[in-house]
Formats: C-alpha cells, sequence, structure tokens
C-alpha cells in the first residue's frame, strides 16, 4: 500500500524533474547567439525565403508554443538532426550510448569493489595510517583533474610502460567482427567465446575504467568512512560487543550492516557523476561513447546534438537520482513504516 | 544433618557469596581520559568485591558509574586508560586478558544491559536474530536449539506472543518490550553477572516496575550476581542488597541497603535531605551543596 | 604583542566586540592545530600571492612566442619548459592563476548571496513561496552540473564570462537547500520571536539574524566545492569553452598539449599539475574549516 504511493510520487517527482530538464535545454537552445534561421539560409537570402525558414522553424510563434512544440518534439523521440552525421540525433545517441554504459559500469564496480572495503578500514582504524593513507588517497582523487589523469595514464602506462592498450574501444584489426548484441563489447566477446576480443576490449578498458574507477572511489570510500564512524559510535555496536561477539562480525555484520542502505544511494549517485565524468574521459580516451559524441558536436557548435545528448545524459541522471531515493525507502526497515 | 534445600542454599550462597566466592574483585580501578586540556579522570581508586548479590551503585552524571560498569567487561572506549591493581570478574582477570578471553568473558561470563532499547538494539535485524547471535557465540548449539532458547527467554522476561516479537525489528516495539528483548539477549547465554546500566532510565514509570520485576526474579531464579547502575538513590536502596555511592569518581560511602538512612557521608546524607517526602511535608526542598573536601581526599 | 594575546584570552569578555574577536581568535587556534588545514590554507595563499604578483614572478611574458625554442624540455633558462609555440610553460601557468582565481571568486560571490537568498527566503517565509523555491532548487539539483555547463557555455559561446555564468548557474541550488535547512531550525527560536515583536521588518531579520548564522555551513560548503569549480573551469578550458587562446588558461594549456603529450609530456602535465595543487589546497582548506566550524561532523 505505502509502497505504491511512494513509487506514484516519485514517478511523479519524475516527471516534474524531466519537464524542468527540458525548460532548461529548451532555455539553453533558445539562448545561442547565432539566429538558426540565417545558419540554414544564409546571410544573402532573400526576406522571403528568410520568413518562410523563419516560420518552418516556429520561430514566429510566442514562446510558450515554441516550447510546447519542443516537448511534443522530444516527447517523440525527435531530437531534430545532427549536423555533423546527418542522423537523427536519437539515433547517434543510441549507437554510442553502450560503451559509455559499460565505461561507468566498469568503474563503478572499481570503485565500489575497492572504495567500500577502504572506507571501512579506515573507518574501524580512525586517525591511524590506514585511514589516512585512505584519506590522502581520497583526497587526491578529489583534486585531480580528470581528463589530465587520463592523459597522464596514457603517458604512463601505454606509451611507457606498454601495460595497457592505447585510446580506443577495440584494436584496428578487430573492429566489425563482433555481431553486437548488447553493445557491451566484454559481454558481447563473453557471450560468443572470442576471448581474443574480449582480452583486446579488456586492455583498452582498463585504463579509463581506471581513471574513471579512482574518482568513483574517491567518493565512495569517503562516504563508507563517514557512515561508518557514525554507525561504529551507536550503542547497538556496544551491545554486540557486550554479547561477546568477534571484531570482524561487530563491524561487518552490524555496523556496516546499517550502511548498506545509504550505501546504496552513493552508489546510485557515483554511477551518475561518473557519466559525467565519461563526458571529458572518453575526448582523452577517443572511447567511442555519448561523451564524445556530445564533446566532438561541440566542437562542431552542433547544438540539436549537445542539447539532445544532454537531455539523455540529464535523464539517466534524475533516474538514478530518484531510483536510488526510493530504494532507500524500500530497504530501510526503519523507513516503511 | 537434614540437607539443605535449594532455595536455602542459594540464600546461603547469597549472603556468603562475597566472601567466599567473590564473583567481582576489584581493587584501586583508575580510569583516565586524554583530552586537550589535559587527562580527565573518571574513577578514581574504586575498589569493592561482590558475590553472588545486589550491588548498587548510584551516582550522579559524571561520577563515574557507568565506566566502573564498562570496566568490568572490559569496555571502556580508546583513549581511555584502565588501571586496577586487581579487576578480576568471574575469576578472569580482565585488564591483562587477551581479546579472546574477553569475548568469553563478555556475554557469556558477565553481561550487561543498556539504557535505551531504542538506541542499544542494531536497527536493520530483527529482534530474534539478536538473540540467537548471543546464544550461539557461546553455547555450541543448533540453529533450531537456539532458536527455541531464544523464544524460551523470550517468554521469561513475559512477552506475550513470542513468536511475533521474535520477527519484529526493534522499532516495532515499545520501549518496555525493547528492554526486555534486551534482558533476554543479555541472559540467554546464561551469565552469572549481569551488570545493568541505568535500565530503567529511559521508561514510562509504569513500565519501570514490569522491568524490576522481571529482572528480580530471573536474578534471583538463577543465583546471578547483579551490578545496579543508577542515579535514583531510593530505587536501588528498594531493589539492591548493597549500595556504594559514587563522587567524582570515588566511592563515598558503602552500606546495606536498608541501613541507607544511616548513612554517614555528608553527600549521601544530602542526596537523601533532597527527596521530597509526602509524610513529613516540608516548606522548602533542600538542595545539596557541594563541598571541594570530597574530592580532595586521597 | 603579549598584551594583545592576554586580551584575546581574557577568561571574561568586556564588550561584544571584545568577545566577537575572542572567538575569532579561538577559531584561528583551533585550526591552527590542524596541520593538514594549514597546508590547505598555504596553498591557497600560494595561489592568491601567485596572481597578484604574477608580473614579477613570471619573469616573462605569457604570450610570447619563441617558435625555434619550441617544446623544450625543462631547463634553467625556462622553468618548466616551451610549449607548441615556443612559450614558456612557467610564465603561463602564473599568469593563468590571475585567470583561475577570476572565475572561482566571481562564481563564488554570485553563487553564494543567491544561494542565501533563495534559501533563507524560502525557509523563512514558508507556504506557497517555500514550495515554489524549492521545487525549482529541486528540479536544478537533479541535473548533472557539468553537462549542463557544458551545454550553456555551448550555447552561449566561447568565453570566459560565458563559462563563468554556466558554472554560476548549475552550481547555486545545494546553497540554497543548505541555507533554508538552517533557516528551518532557527526560524522558530525565541530570538526570532523577540525580534518580530519588537517590530523588526522581515528582511531586517533576514540579513541582520537568520543569514549570519547560515554563513558558517555556507562557506564551509563554498570553500568545498571551490575545488570543483576548479575542475569543471578547466574541464570547460579543455573543451575550448573558457577563455580564449592566447589567455594562458589552464585547462586549455593541458588541451592544446595532447596531441604532444606522448613525448613532450610537460606540456600537458605542469598545467595539470598547478590545477590539481589549487583544487587540493581549497579541499584541505575546506575539509579544516569545517572540523572548525561544524563540530558536529567530524571529530566526536
Amino acid at each position: 500500500m505505502r509502497v505504491t504511493l511512494l513509487v506514484f510520487r516519485t514517478l511523479g517527482t519524475l516527471a516534474l524533474t524531466f519537464f524542468g530538464l527540458l525548460a532548461v535545454t529548451f532555455v539553453i537552445g533558445r539562448v545561442v547567439p547565432i539566429d538558426p534561421v540565417l545558419k540554414i539560409v544564409g546571410d544573402r537570402a532573400l526576406p522571403e525565403v528568410y520568413e518562410r525558414v523563419r516560420q518552418e522553424l516556429g520561430l514566429h510563434l510566442p514562446i510558450w508554443q515554441q516550447f510546447l512544440l519542443y516537448l511534443q518534439k522530444v516527447l517523440s523521440g525527435d531530437f531534430g538532426r545532427s549536423a555533423l552525421t546527418g542522423q537523427p540525433v536519437l539515433a547517434d545517441i543510441a549507437r554510442f550510448f553502450p560503451a559509455t554504459v559499460e565505461l561507468a559500469t566498469a568503474a563503478t564496480l572499481l570503485g565500489v569493489l575497492l572504495g567500500v572495503p577502504a572506507g571501512v578500514v579506515a573507518a574501524v582504524h580512525r586517525d591511524r595510517w590506514p585511514d589516512h593513507l585512505v584519506r590522502v588517497f581520497g583526497l587526491v582523487g578529489y583534486s585531480v583533474p580528470v581528463f589530465w589523469l587520463g592523459l597522464m595514464g596514457l603517458v604512463l602506462f601505454y606509451a611507457k610502460l606498454g601495460w595497457v592498450e592505447g585510446p580506443g574501444r577495440l584494436g584496428v584489426a578487430f573492429e566489425d567482427l563482433l555481431e553486437p548484441t548488447t553493445g557491451l563489447l566484454l559481454l558481447d566477446a563473453a557471450l560468443s567465446g572470442e576471448w581474443e576480443i574480449f582480452a583486446n576490449a579488456l586492455g583498452h578498458l582498463i585504463l579509463p575504467a581506471s581513471v574513471l574507477g579512482y574518482f568513483s572511489l574517491a567518493y565512495i570510500s569517503r562516504m563508507t568512512r563517514s557512515f561508518m564512524l557514525a554507525e561504529l559510535r551507536q550503542e547497538y555496536v556496544t551491545t554486540a560487543r557486550v554479547k561477546g561477539l568477534p571484531e570482524w562480525r561487530v563491524v561487518w555484520r552490524h555496523a556496516f550492516g546499517n550502511c548498506m542502505v545509504p550505501l546504496v544511494t552513493v552508489v546510485a549517485l557515483s554511477y551518475g557523476s561518473l557519466l559525467e565524468g565519461a563526458v571529458l574521459t572518453e575526448t582523452v580516451f577517443a572511447w567511442p561513447g555519448l561523451g564524445r559524441y556530445i564533446t566532438d558536436s561541440l566542437f562542431n557548435a552542433d547544438m540539436n546534438a549537445v542539447l539532445g545528448g544532454t537531455i539523455v545524459v540529464g535523464c539517466v541522471f534524475i533516474g538514478l537520482n530518484l531510483f536510488s531515493d526510493l530504494l532507500y525507502r524500500l530497504l530501510d526497515p526503519r523507513a516503511r513504516t | 544433618m537434614a540437607e539443605p534445600s535449594a532455595r536455602a542454599r542459594t540464600e546461603l550462597s547469597r549472603l556468603t557469596g562475597a566472601a567466599l566466592h567473590p564473583l567481582v574483585e576489584v581493587a584501586d580501578l583508575r580510569v583516565r581520559f586524554p583530552t586537550h586540556r589535559g587527562p580527565i579522570e573518571a574513577v578514581r581508586g574504586v575498589s569493592f568485591t561482590m558475590g553472588a548479590e545486589r550491588l548498587g551503585i548510584v551516582g550522579e552524571s559524571g561520577s563515574g558509574k557507568s565506566t566502573v560498569g564498562r570496566a568490568l567487561l572490559g569496555l571502556v572506549p580508546p583513549p581511555g586508560e584502565v588501571t586496577a591493581e586487581r579487576l578480576v570478574v568471574d575469576g578472569i582477570d580482565v585488564p591483562r586478558a587477551g581479546p579472546r578471553t574477553l569475548r568469553e568473558l563478555r556475554g557469556g561470563r558477565a553481561s550487561m544491559v543498556l539504557q535505551d532499547p531504542k538506541f542499544s538494539l542494531n536497527p536493520v535485524m530483527r529482534v530474534g536474530v539478536q538473540i540467537v547471535e548471543a546464544v550461539r557465540r557461546h553455547r555450541r548449539i543448533g540453529r533450531r536449539e537456539a532458536r527455541e532458547r531464544a523464544m524460551a527467554m523470550l517468554e521469561a522476561v513475559r512477552i506475550r506472543e513470542p513468536a511475533r516479537v521474535f520477527r519484529a525489528f526493534p522499532h516495532e516495539l515499545s520501549g518496555g518490550m525493547g528492554q526486555r528483548v534486551m534482558i533476554a539477549m543479555m541472559l540467554v547465554a546464561e551469565p552469572r553477572l549481569l551488570i545493568a546500566d541505568e535500565p530503567t532510565s529511559a521508561l514510562d514509570v509504569t513500565v519501570q516496575m514490569q522491568v524490576l520485576a522481571i529482572l528480580d526474579d530471573l536474578v534471583a531464579a538463577r543465583g546471578m550476581g547483579l551490578v545496579f547502575i543508577s542515579h535514583d538513590l531510593e530505587l536501588v536502596a528498594s531493589f539492591c542488597d548493597r549500595v556504594l555511592v559514587m563522587y567524582d569518581g570515588r566511592i563515598v560511602e558503602t552500606c546495606r541497603a536498608r541501613e541507607l538512612a544511616a548513612a554517614r557521608h555528608p553527600y549521601t546524607r544530602g542526596l537523601l535531605g533532597c527527596l521530597p517526602r509526602l509524610d513529613t511535608p516540608a516548606r522548602r526542598l533542600p538542595t545539596l551543596r557541594r563541598d571541594p573536601a570530597w574530592t580532595a581526599r586521597r | 604583542m603579549s598584551g594583545l594575546r592576554a586580551w584575546l584570552e581574557a577568561p571574561v569578555p568586556a564588550s561584544r566586540a571584545h568577545a566577537r574577536a575572542q572567538a575569532w581568535w579561538l577559531a584561528w587556534c583551533a585550526f591552527r592545530a590542524n596541520p593538514i588545514a594549514m597546508v590547505g590554507l598555504g596553498l591557497v595563499l600560494l595561489l592568491l600571492v601567485t596572481a597578484l604578483f604574477a608580473p614579477w614572478l613570471a619573469g616573462r611574458s605569457p604570450i610570447e612566442q619563441d617558435l625555434a625554442n619550441r617544446l623544450a624540455p625543462p631547463s634553467a633558462v625556462h622553468w618548466l619548459g616551451t610549449d607548441e609555440l615556443g612559450r614558456d610553460i612557467w610564465a603561463r601557468i602564473v599568469w593563468g592563476s590571475r585567470i583561475t582565481l577570476a572565475i572561482v571568486g566571481i562564481v563564488v560571490v554570485i553563487v553564494g548571496p543567491l544561494g542565501l537568498l533563495v534559501g533563507t527566503v524560502a525557509g523563512y517565509l514558508g507556504g506557497w513561496v517555500d514550495t515554489v523555491l524549492m521545487r525549482l532548487t529541486d528540479v536544478f539539483l537533479a541535473f548533472p552540473r557539468l553537462i549542463l555547463a557544458l551545454a550553456l557555455a555551448a550555447a552561449l559561446g566561447p568565453g570566459i564570462e560565458n563559462a563563468i555564468l554556466a558554472i554560476a548557474v548549475t552550481a547555486w541550488p545545494p546553497y540554497a537547500r543548505l541555507a533554508r535547512a538552517e533557516t528551518l531550525t532557527i526560524r522558530n527560536s525565541d530570538f526570532i520571536a523577540a525580534a518580530i515583536v519588537q517590530g523588526a521588518s522581515t528582511p531586517r531579520i533576514l540579513l541582520g539574524h537568520v543569514v549570519p548564522l547560515c554563513l558558517s555551513s555556507v562557506i564551509v560548503r563554498l570553500t568545498l566545492d571551490m575545488a570543483g569549480i576548479i575542475l569543471t573551469a578547466a574541464g570547460l578550458g579543455f573543451l575550448g569553452l573558457g577563455a580564449q587562446p592566447p589567455a594562458p588558461e589552464w585547462g586549455a594549456m593541458i588541451a592544446s598539449g595532447r596531441q604532444y603529450v606522448l613525448d613532450q609530456w610537460w606540456v600537458a602535465a605542469m598545467p595539470g599539475a598547478a590545477i590539481f595543487l589549487v583544487s587540493l589546497g581549497f579541499n584541505l582548506l575546506g575539509d579544516g574549516l569545517r572540523d572548525v566550524l561544524d563540530p558536529k561532523g567530524g571529530r566526536g
């Protein structure tokens, strides 16, 4: 009963926020100082041609009507055409999105697998050297520009040490050899048993995923530490010790057990911010994902593509935020009443 | 000579317990906390022994009574430093015990009931699981038997629907029920000593009496020792056999509960004097005037 | 000096100004005890000093080209080497500190007051004003900051003012939220009621009572955010959306050095290191400030 109410409220907030996102992108689209009509007809066009194109684009209508038209188009999946590829923007995005998902997922996995234990260890050994190590490591992750780290990583691990593959998602020799089923190279390669391709793809994925993963790790370990410190101060931890439980059980089963639910929110938020970080990192690694699509479109002043990409990333971001909020309320036994 | 009955035996061991088999021996216990502004001594040279009896420790906030309770289980949180000439609980030398021995002590031989079940029970674990965890830690029994013992314990603390409470989360229980669960959890592994740190302070007055009655029954039936820590002098006097009054980290008075009215230390007398009485109404309630001399002793 | 110190550490303050001075002194002492925070403060001061004394510290012009000497490695003459147009990297970084400082400073000056205003008004007035403002803030909060700043900067066109605007527009929501939360806790206090009874107008209450109390958490958050602002600005610069060439903006320097990074790594590495140091400084400073001003957060 409560659950359905909660789901409805979340969907309502989602709709409202999505509406807001479209309003913002609409405004951004209108803010462009270049006259879109001129861009199409050129500055030597006749006034009638200018007026005709202007009518076609709907620019003669009052603003709120233009917005409604815009809403209509977006909701039907029409994000306009990319000036660069000539394709509908949504089709382009669908093509490039899986690569970004693969990158963000791999990075988040790294961040969680390394960041959560690091945060717990830091909290348990507060103010001693493991804590300082984790905090410094995380702090560096907070302060370094992600694209620069990627660049330096390429120089060190690819150019100088040769431990990983270079920019791009797959070696030239392997391109187009695989039928894209999910769009996630690693998964597709594993599913078809093409282990050579898998190894190559992994070699390409590991550096960008590690660079982005470092950010995820910094955030997740910091939040985990913070949550654990708060829980370790609670009375029920003393109770667990009074019962004579071994310390590892007190820390992991009791204290950490109470952190798991807020951590879900943290991981979801981290995933969202990794999608953003991917925008800059993909450029450095020539990773053919949504981020690179947006930045390439940016360089070509292709506002349709930029805004289309913004909407998609924005939607995923909003969706993740709200989903994690919902998940929190569903999982926490206290919040259920 | 006739065999002494079980009841007589319990009574006998209660009275002589302190002399023959002390459950707790404390000599010159000191607990220090280093802070930015210099070390703070929470406990300054406390000494007492007890057997299978009920010992009350009374004091105001900051008197060190809770710290004494925690020191008995080796649970003074760092950076606190515990030193004692002698600190033996059920035969275990606490300051010198290794972590494994301490874990044996806690829960299995001595345990502690904390003040507020809202905070002292794990909010995301079902109550039954928490009790089962306590018993399986100390007794090698299977899951089914552990569950049965947990249910039996819930019945022993007079919870009417043990099955429902077993599956419940702590926030679904009232304060009184939560505290009873806490008692069940702490007694299920059958320790010999129970430390109760303000066990009824977070409860409504009516519920307080119920919980105390349960505690009374269980402790008596099992022949356990009980350390009852509280700020409520009257409560402690009515419930315990002996009373220790603490002030500023020291014991200022030791006496039998029924001899409390004849207490000698000015602090105790002051506390007694502050208690309002219906049969001798006073126009003005006396307040406690603290004498720095009480602190400066030793 | 001992006279001043004795005055600051006197057990009973003589006047309100005296009490305030003592509070500042105590906060400073607590702050000073934290070595990490002092490192942060040092780094931030370094940025300020570098920006202020750029002409003298750099030694030469940041835009002067020397094509015969391009992509030279670090040496005694060019401390950090030269870039693809023969410009001295050290000089460019030093002068670029002014750009960084300008961006951070202006964004903070816009975002802080704006967030405070929206948050305190929403929290204090409540009702539909609160609902509308908070819905607006929530909607903005749910957006991905970098992407929106990017889209906005792209739309407005390259240029440092547009980059600043884009960052500011996406950065203010958390402060409104923060200020509102603080205002809600203060709103029903007795001293506010006393001020109302004395006839103080709403703006006066807001500015005189509510805002000063929200200030400390907003300042802490701002300092911590400055690192993020610097990184966002660098990202925009990397994509060509910030200060335009030949301005020595650090992010743009990384972008132009990118093509040579495999062999002449210093061209891209040095500006990145500068960004890292400054960002680190603000993070450390913010952490230290939070430990001092918001004790319930950290050490118990």
